[in-house]
């Protein structure tokens, strides 16, 4: 199947804002799902609130558009009752680790075969950009005129230590490296994290002066180096992109299923 | 394998937002934007194939079509 086959191509041209970063984790997204050769009526992709998770209303999957910051209790929810669909979760950076930040956890903590898909373009953006958990210090915001004094998330260490057994970051400039860690991310069994360092160029740009869309995904390969790479021991301000973590464990509806035989069977 | 050759690129107008993604981050510097903000294809000639264009577009808006 092409890549349009899997869009609502009735509701496009999108309403994300030019040159925004989450059509294009869209566009990555799909061309996983189109290399897997996944079937479409097999994918549940569930989403809460923000100008991210208006992304399942363009995708010709099962959809499900919740509420803010609890997509993954829903998601759990549909995984739990119907294990062989493939679940999948974006989320932007408040929705996931603001008011989300407890589902977030402890859907890493259970190890639950779901892909969690963080678009972290570092602000709120359908509010009207106030600073989020993951701006980090030195941040303009609409909620921040003197700048932010917080420091942000790492989202990788958090769901490393949460629990998810498959862990990775790339950017909306590594267009290919982020189709194939989500790729991997989704075939991957368990509670899978794929954050995605991506642009809001109408607030977070603006209020930023890091300039237009173009120099936006500029900065993110500047910013950014290869796990593991020199560059990093020589310039500690970088941020890693890669596979942090990728292993194996129980996953959470197998070890409810054998809970539910155990209990048919009346042994305890 | 061979170099992928360039038939043509496939653009969608009325998807097109004119960031100017694909046109500033294109290595062949092979596309600009019209007086309408819509991407076009300057350079064809330049063009290697590299399709990333197509895949760093949040819009669907550019497609890279090659000869089999
Ligand atoms: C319970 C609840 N609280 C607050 C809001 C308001 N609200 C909507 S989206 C949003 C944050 C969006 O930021 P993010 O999750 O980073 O997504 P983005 O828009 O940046 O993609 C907030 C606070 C809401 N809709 N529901
Ligand atoms: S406000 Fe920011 S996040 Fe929302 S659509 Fe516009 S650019 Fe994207
Ligand atoms: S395929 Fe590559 S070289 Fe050709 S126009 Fe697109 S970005 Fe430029
Ligand atoms: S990246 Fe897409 S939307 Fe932006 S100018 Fe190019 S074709 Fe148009
Ligand atoms: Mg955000």
């Amino acid at each position: 199947m092409a890549v349009k086959d899997y869009l609502r191509e009735r509701f496009f041209p999108h309403l994300w804002c030019p040159g925004c970063g989450h059509g294009e984790v869209l566009g990555g997204m799909i061309r996983a799902i189109e290399r897997l050769g996944l079937k479409k009526n097999d994918i549940v992709m569930v989403s809460g609130i923000g100008c991210s998770s208006r992304i399942v209303g363009y995708v010709d999957f099962h959809t499900l558009h919740t509420i803010h910051g609890r997509a993954l209790a829903f998601a759990t929810g549909v995984k739990l009752a119907r294990p062989e669909l493939t679940l999948i979760v974006p989320m932007g950076d408040g929705d996931a680790l603001a008011i989300g930040g407890n589902h977030f956890i402890h859907a890493a903590r259970r190890n639950i075969d779901i892909t969690a898909i963080v678009m972290n373009n570092r602000i709120y953006g359908m509010t009207g950009g106030q600073f989020s958990p993951l701006s980090g210090i030195n941040v303009s915001a609409t909620t921040a005129p003197f700048k932010t004094i917080d420091k942000s998330f790492d989202i990788v260490e958090l769901a490393r230590a949460a629990g998810a057994t498959f862990v990775a970051r790339s950017t909306t400039y590594h267009a290919q490296h982020l189709s194939e860690v989500i790729e991997k991310a989704i075939r991957h069994k368990g509670f899978s994290v794929v954050e995605v360092l991506t642009q809001c160029p109408t607030y977070f740009g603006r209020k930023n002066r890091i300039g237009d869309a173009p120099e936006m995904v500029k900065w993110l390969k500047d910013h950014t180096t290869p796990v593991g790479s020199k560059a990093k021991q020589e310039n500690p301000e970088l941020i890693e992109r890669g596979i942090f973590v990728d292993i194996e464990a129980p996953e959470y509806c197998e070890e409810y299923s054998k809970l539910v035989e155990r209990a048919r069977g009346g042994s305890r | 394998m061979a170099k992928p050759k360039l038939k043509r690129h496939l653009i969608n107008r009325d998807w097109c937002k004119g960031c100017g993604i694909c046109v500033e981050l294109c290595p062949k510097h092979v596309l600009e934007l019209d007086e309408q903000d819509k991407v076009s294809v300057v350079r064809p000639q330049d063009c290697i194939c590299c399709r990333l264009c197509e895949l760093r577009c949040p819009d669907f808006a550019i497609e890279v079509e090659t000869e089999e």
